[in-house]
């Protein structure tokens, strides 16, 4: 069975094709890293994956049944979470805070629904405690390391029970050690069966974490192949052109 | 538990406590460490001094005029607190207060003399109503110009400030309006009156205090209150209803500023059309001397509570020290600066 399908997706913003005739199978728990140039059609693909806007062509399928996006909450609804380069945390809330934020437990006492801040936590401190992040749930974000808002992030597409999660370039500007962090969080994922679709530009992360490299170059798909067969130069050489396809 | 950062290599110590992860003593961080705590100090050392320097301070009387002035810019500052972390401004609560007071004095005398008097307290409940009813279209209009239509809340509340006080005049043609009609005596009970030898109007602050506090720390809608403060993309993302919390937030800041000014008038005996002008910026100030955050994201009741008794407090004892009251102006403002510069530089201090 294959989690998601994407049949023949293009997209054109008036004039211009961002995207044409693209074919893409995720299975579920699979880790593929897709890589390209700044324009080559990453963020286009992505962004009809996460119902930020539909494509122009072709069909999307998930689970074997054909969907259409029209916003984000589309998407998270069957279980495709985003975690965004800019992370999209409120500093100023706690780590639990924003893991619940939108989502909150609450008790109901008389006709008022009062937060359940012990609850929240716990559940907060078993995530962390799956994804092995030295996380705490009541401290504040805006104290964290950029492995552990990272971690707060995917705790957040955890607790949504999400099958996929698409993460954008989650190694940009953080620190070694903390990169070292985030591989091991996907890796988490991964044991837990969860598909992830890693866009990065950092060579090294695709080939430690990816089971598969996806590579775009002016809109279209130029490889698609397990990364035992390929190499990091002949990625380079795809993202630049100096290789054709693969 | 850990006591400082120092021994963060005690990994056994808690099970919550990580081997490479301090955590900051109590004294700094949470309520201790911000800066309404230390505000608080300020106004605790102050009122000491001053009960030392003037023994009227302490007079039964100089406290219950100090406790009815602040309650009224306390009330407000409570309603202005909530824009303010949500990453907004209220400039119009002034206007509001103004006009909320005029329209419940004139209804009261319209409806003074019809049937309605026959009715126990129908006169009263309706001026009420109308007072606050002003002052809740003047919320809506606001949260809908500012969430919906996206403009930005500072210049929103600026022309509406100018609106609202251009009505208060225009309606009262400038004369003051006196509450009148069969429960007058009671209409003056509830807003200027004693309970326990208590003001009324303190009573009602700490109350309010208490509900913003419970609503801002253990309800989801206070929860997004300062997630929207926090990162409003973020809190859109989430799927918040980031339009309804900012409506809802002015509508409440400008009840707060309406519930206020009907207060004044039983306190003043008449709402006059230039009642509490300027009063928008002597709030703002409360709240961000009790450590609200003008970029959002950061504010609570004590610190509306405290920084409103503060300005209070200092206003107070310039006028007992028998200084001019134009000095007090100046204070007022060195001490907004103030509170802003210590914090900053104990931010500094703090940051690694």
């Amino acid at each position: 069975m294959s989690l998601l399908i994407l049949e023949n997706v293009g997209k054109e913003f008036g004039a211009i094709r961002a995207l044409s005739q693209v074919n893409l199978t995720i299975r579920p728990g699979e880790v593929v890293g897709l890589m390209g140039d700044n324009g080559a059609g990453k963020s286009t693909l992505v962004k009809i994956i996460a119902g930020n806007f539909p494509p122009s062509h072709g069909r999307i399928l998930f689970e074997d049944r054909e969907v259409h996006f029209a916003r984000p909450i589309d998407a998270r609804s069957v279980g495709i979470e985003v975690v965004y380069q800019h992370l999209a945390l409120a500093d100023n809330l706690t780590a639990s805070a924003n893991v619940f934020l939108g989502r909150e437990l609450k008790r109901r006492v008389g006709p008022f629904a009062f937060l359940d801040h012990a609850a929240m936590n716990r559940r907060t401190a078993e995530l962390f405690r799956e994804l092995k992040s030295e996380t705490r749930p009541d401290d504040l974000v805006r104290a964290m390391s950029g492995g552990q808002r990272q971690a707060v992030a995917i705790a957040r597409t955890r607790l949504a029970k999400a099958k996929l999660i698409l993460m954008d370039e989650p190694t940009a500007a953080i620190s070694v050690r903390q990169v070292a962090e985030v591989l091991d969080l996907i890796h988490r994922l991964k044991d837990a069966g969860i598909a992830v679709i890693l866009i990065s530009h950092r060579m090294p992360d695709v080939f430690s974490v990816c089971e598969r490299v996806v590579v775009m170059r002016r809109g279209v798909k130029v490889a698609d192949k397990p990364i035992g067969d390929s190499s990091p130069e002949e990625v380079t050489a795809l993202i630049t052109g100096a290789k054709e396809a693969a | 538990m850990m006591s400082d950062l120092s021994s963060v290599t005690n990994a056994k110590a808690d099970d919550n406590d990580f081997s490479n992860v301090g955590r900051a003593p109590w004294w700094r961080r949470g309520f201790f460490a911000s800066q309404t705590a230390y505000v608080a100090t300020a106004l605790v050392v102050i009122m000491v001094v001053m009960s030392l320097l003037s023994p009227a301070f302490l007079s039964s009387g100089n406290l219950a005029n100090v406790a009815k002035n602040f309650s009224f810019v306390g009330i407000v500052t409570l309603g202005v607190t909530l824009v303010i972390v949500t990453g907004g401004i209220d400039l119009s609560v002034g206007s509001t207060m103004a006009l909320s007071a005029i329209i419940c004095a004139i209804v009261m005398q319209a409806v003074n003399g019809t049937v309605l008097d026959s009715i126990p307290l129908a006169g009263m409940l309706l001026s009420l109503g109308a007072g606050l009813g002003v002052a809740l279209l003047i919320g809506l209009a606001n949260g809908f110009l500012i969430a919906r239509v996206g403009l930005s809340p500072f210049v929103t509340t600026l022309g509406m400030l100018s609106i609202v006080r251009g009505l208060a005049y225009a309606v009262t043609e400038g004369r003051g309006q006196a509450p009148t009609g069969p429960d007058v005596d009671l209409f003056y009970a509830i807003t200027d009156g004693n309970l326990g030898g208590i003001p009324v109007a303190i009573i009602y602050l700490l109350v309010l205090a208490v509900i913003v506090g419970v609503v801002l720390h253990h309800t989801a809608f206070g929860r997004h209150i300062f997630a929207l403060g926090g990162n409003e993309r973020a809190a859109a993302l989430t799927g918040i209803a980031v339009e309804r919390v900012k409506v809802a937030v002015y509508v409440l800041c400008a009840l707060s500023a309406g519930f206020a000014g009907i207060l004044m008038v039983g306190w003043l005996g008449s709402a006059p059309a230039n009642l509490a002008t300027g009063y928008e910026l002597t709030i703002i100030a409360a709240a961000v001397i009790g450590g609200a955050n003008l970029t959002g994201g950061v504010g609570g009741p004590a610190g509306a509570v405290i920084g409103a008794l503060l300005i209070e407090v200092i206003r107070n004892g310039l006028v007992l020290a028998g200084i001019n009251a134009y000095w007090q102006i100046v204070l007022v403002g060195c001490i907004i600066i103030l509170a802003v510069l210590v914090d900053r530089l104990r931010t500094m201090r703090m940051t690694p």
